[in-house]
């Protein structure tokens, strides 16, 4: 391992401890940490150095994958309230959780609606209940640990979450928490929890870290004020009551790096000397501008060059923190955020009579669908001792009433949800162009997704195009052998219909959407097309339909991959890609694996 | 509850304000979908609402906060008939009541109440949220994540201004006119058109990406934090003169004339941006004059229409395969062309 690598992880372990150290002050005020790392026993050490830090009276609950509402928001604990002869309410590990933390367990797992619920205790700070008799708010300030142990880079958080929580750690590499050195015990901790409500964070401090968030491209504005929190529970770490550069700084490399979707641009400053930034490790010690009055109460109307500085100090210290694989996952699947939110496929399809099994509603079971008979249950017994004496009041009391009264009205039927399908139309440009230029790996790149395909029970279809036409060779199938046959047996040359061919994958997709299912695009091509909608050949008019129906799949809104086959990548098919509002991937650059990766994103793998 | 954040204090988010001023000053709007990013203030906007609105006469004792001129029979049959002259009223704050995510169904319309049932074996309606949103607004924070049961149910409440529960051999009616409104990130989920027709107006609010907008924003978010009880003291002025402007429009709403010429205008809008329904029309109409009421004027005209085509109107639209354009865009489109630019 080079010494680059040992500096990195040390950096990274050093952020782990400090962020350690600043969640325990305020849990709450800072949403939480996400925790990247498979169970290894670095992560089993920071948590249990958190918690020792935390007030020894705070709780620490354990949220389960698959929680039920009833568990996590509370709910009517019917058999108390059975025996007690009194509405009894159970409490959920949402309200449990106030004053401390609340540990999810493999987040990046967690349904949609398990993170809103969250999401909206940690934005309120309290629990507002509607469920089963009980109405009302509980206090609820907690912060969250969100345990993530995704492998892949299409798992992930859910972005509601993500955006939340203060601190990112990662712990890849990593393989002990060294706790012996980080000098903050838990009594250090309580005394800056006591200074915290005085800490004062100077304007100019906030403009920094503002200005730092912009020059990362981070668009949350959630992020600034996390970080200015963390900026000011740093000063209270340090035992300071006016947080300075080297708190924001701190907060900066936490907060804003790990969200940061570029890479600073230096804009050029010819006024200002060459700065040299502060080593990340040494924020303790304050930057030279802050050294000439460290105490002092900064005025409102600071010199620019001080103001500029500062923002130099906090901006670099994120630049310092910022991974080094950043460019490459922002350029495996940065582009095209839009294409990607309409294209959520696989997506929950409410589903009557198939699926899994997703709690139960109030309904009568009418067209297959199936009682749920817990819950009619559960819905009837409150009522019970209602029930028999009005049975007794009508004169029907011969002893001869069923056990269980059960009325219509108490009814459940099980709600179930499915995965929607999802078909991958794979689109193949056979023409002469694309023929010299490797067909062949175009069609090994395919081959590859197909197993890919395959390992997800997604469908695939082909549709290969070539001299005049667009033609389906495989319909919709499962079959990878009929896939793989099919394209085999696809011979190349002729010229490129671009536009009948994306015409052709419009209307499948939309035939398949149309069946319920989730349609995807992969399509490879070098773009180049010289046949018209009208099959004249003329590469002015070809270009132009192809533009056109360009536009027709981007307003379809199916999601789309458009692999570049061309030896160079071109301009002109990265500008058609824009145009349908697809992933562009240029095949020259990407491997196997980056190419799986990014047909993927385009269709996520069924949970 | 702790103090929500000062309405007046929002930075930005112009649209969202304005929408929800509308619906203030003319509940028949029918409704206000917010659809934007993570924290972008959605909630804290509706929250301010609650704290800025005037309050209401209602019949003391009333479950469903009745007007005292306009008891409903619910009402008179829960106060067991005293008799209308002997309604006493008292002012309280108009209800904004949140549908919290993973509410149950019988929390949402009202159900008997467990605690007499058990204890007592007696049949008694405890009124649910519905019944507590009445004559104010009931907001939904991710319209999307919720029940499709629950959501259309919702609807149909909204649309019919009337809740009815079976239960137990009760059978029980109630007002229940409340605005509906609803907020969500699309990226999360889309919405039904059906359903994203029956709201009035949709607004769209973003991450403002000006860096003094955003500089102000985490600013005033740091105030409220440090000092809450200052900090709205700060605003209490600037609260209180959209609250007046709130009265004055309500009072001025009935008196605001719509020319012919106008309406002409509306409807030659919606025909050329192919909405369906007589809806959009409809709400356009209302907005604008309720636009006109918040303004001072005394009759609608062109401009009021202008500042009120897209929330009206955009969730409306069909998706035009042809036209890749977003739909606020294609309003406005259609706007300039019809209005000049």
């Amino acid at each position: 391992m080079s010494s680059a690598d040992d500096e990195f992880l040390q950096a990274r372990h050093d952020d782990a401890v400090s962020a350690a150290a600043l969640f325990a002050v305020d849990p709450a005020s800072l949403g939480g940490v996400a925790l990247r790392s498979l169970p290894s026993p670095a992560r089993d050490a920071w948590l249990q150095l958190l918690r020792g830090r935390l007030p020894a009276d705070a709780p620490w609950r354990k949220v389960p994958l698959n929680i039920a509402d009833g568990r996590l928001l509370g709910g009517l604990d019917l058999s108390a309230t059975l025996a007690a002869g009194r509405p009894i309410a159970e409490r959920g590990l949402l309200g449990e959780a106030d004053g401390g933390v609340l540990l999810l367990t493999m987040a990046e797992r967690l349904s949609t609606g398990t993170v809103a619920r969250i999401a909206a205790v940690l934005d309120d700070g309290e629990l507002r209940l509607a469920r089963e008799g009980i109405v009302g708010a509980l206090p609820a300030r907690l912060g969250v640990v969100a345990l993530d142990e995704s492998l892949e880079p299409d798992e992930a958080l859910a972005p509601a979450l993500l955006d939340r929580l203060a601190f990112a750690l990662d712990f890849d590499g990593l393989r002990a928490i060294d706790v012996s050195n980080s000098g903050l015990d838990a009594e250090a901790i309580a005394t800056a929890r006591g200074l915290l409500p005085e800490v004062r964070l100077p304007e100019a401090l906030i403009e920094a870290l503002a200005h730092t968030a912009v020059a990362l491209g981070i668009a949350s504005l959630r992020a600034v004020w996390l970080a200015s929190r963390a900026a000011r529970i740093a000063a209270a770490l340090d035992g300071r009551v006016l947080a300075n550069e080297a708190d924001a700084a701190i907060a900066s490399r936490l907060v804003l790096a790990p969200r940061a979707t570029r890479l600073p641009v230096n804009e050029p400053q010819p006024e200002q000397p060459e700065q040299a930034p502060p080593e990340p490790g040494e924020a303790d010690a304050p930057p030279p501008e802050a050294s000439s009055a460290p105490d002092q109460e900064p005025s409102d109307q600071q010199p620019l060059d001080v103001e500029q500085a500062m923002q130099d100090v906090v901006l670099a210290a994120a630049a310092a923190a910022i991974p080094p694989n950043l460019l490459a996952q922002l350029k495996a699947g940065g582009q095209g955020g839009k294409a990607r939110a309409s294209g959520k496929s696989g997506a929950l399809q409410k589903a009557a009579t198939r699926g899994r099994p997703a709690g139960a509603r109030r309904g009568e079971p009418r067209a297959g669908q199936r009682l749920a008979i817990i819950d009619t249950l559960r819905a009837a017994a409150p009522w019970q001792r209602l029930r028999r004496q009005e049975l007794l009041m009508r004169g029907n009391g011969d002893g001869s009433t069923p056990r269980v009264l059960v009325r219509r009205e108490d009814f459940h039927v099980a709600r179930l949800e499915q995965r929607r399908e999802t078909t991958t139309i794979f689109v193949v440009d056979a023409s002469g162009s694309s023929a010299l230029n490797r067909l062949a790996e175009a069609k090994g790149a395919v081959e590859l997704l197909l197993a890919d395909c395959y390992v997800r029970r997604d469908r695939v279809a082909v549709i290969g195009f070539r001299g005049a036409i667009a033609e389906l060779l495989l319909p919709p199938t499962r079959s990878l052998v009929r896939a793989k046959r099919s394209l085999a047996g696809l011979p190349g040359g002729g010229g490129t219909p671009l536009a009948t061919a994306l015409d052709a994958a419009i209307e499948l997709a939309d035939a398949i959407r149309r069946r319920g299912e989730t349609p995807g695009i992969v399509l490879m091509t070098d773009g180049r097309a010289n046949i018209g909608r009208d099959g004249a050949p003329g590469r002015v008019q070809a270009e132009a339909d192809a533009l056109a129906a360009s536009r027709r799949l981007r307003a379809s809104g199916h999601a789309t991959l458009f692999v570049d086959t061309s030896p160079r990548p071109q301009a002109a098919a990265a500008k058609l890609a824009g145009e349908m509002s697809a992933f562009y991937l240029p095949l020259p650059q990407a491997d196997a694996r980056q190419l799986s990766a990014a047909v993927r994103a385009v269709t996520p793998a069924k949970r | 509850m702790p103090l929500p954040f000062p309405f007046s204090a929002i930075v930005g988010q112009e649209e969202m304000k304005l929408a929800l001023l509308i619906a203030a000053v003319e509940p028949a709007i029918g409704g206000v979908m917010v659809f934007g990013d993570r924290g972008t203030g959605k909630s804290t906007a509706v929250r301010a609402l609650a704290a800025l609105l005037p309050p209401m006469e209602a019949v003391i004792g009333c479950p469903y906060h009745c007007a005292p001129d306009d008891p409903s029979e619910a009402c008179q049959t829960s106060l067991g008939k005293l008799g209308d002259a002997k309604k006493k009223t008292h002012k309280v704050p108009v209800p904004v009541v949140d549908l919290p995510l993973g509410a149950t169904e019988d929390r949402v319309v009202g159900a008997l109440d467990l605690e007499k049932a058990l204890a007592q074996g007696i049949k008694a309606f405890e009124p649910g949220l519905l019944a507590r949103a009445n004559r104010g607004f009931l907001y939904v924070d991710e319209v999307n994540l919720l029940e499709d049961h629950l959501v259309d149910l919702l609807i149909d409440v909204a649309a019919s201004g009337e809740n009815v529960v079976e239960r137990e051999g009760l059978s029980i009616r109630h007002p229940a006119r409340f605005v509906l409104i609803g907020s969500g990130n699309p990226e999360e989920g889309e919405l039904r058109p059906q359903l994203l027709d029956r709201f009035g107006l949709s607004v769209e609010v973003s991450t403002p990406t000006d860096l003094a907008l955003r500089i102000s924003v985490v600013r005033r978010r740091d105030a409220f934090e440090r000092d809450r009880a200052a900090f709205i003291a700060e605003w209490q002025k600037e609260d209180d003169k959209v609250r007046r402007r709130i009265v004055a429009a309500r009072k001025r709403l009935d008196a605001v004339t719509v020319p012919d010429t106008v309406l002409e205008r509306a409807a030659s809008l919606c025909l050329s941006l192919g909405t369906d329904g007589l809806r959009g029309e409809l709400t356009l109409m209302r907005a604008a004059r309720a636009l006109a009421a918040l303004d001072g004027d005394a009759t609608v005209g062109d401009r009021h229409l202008r500042r009120i085509a897209a929330p009206s109107l955009r969730h409306r639209l069909r998706r035009n395969p042809l036209d890749d354009a977003g739909s606020t865009v294609r309003v406005e489109r259609a706007v300039a062309q019809l209005f000049g630019a």
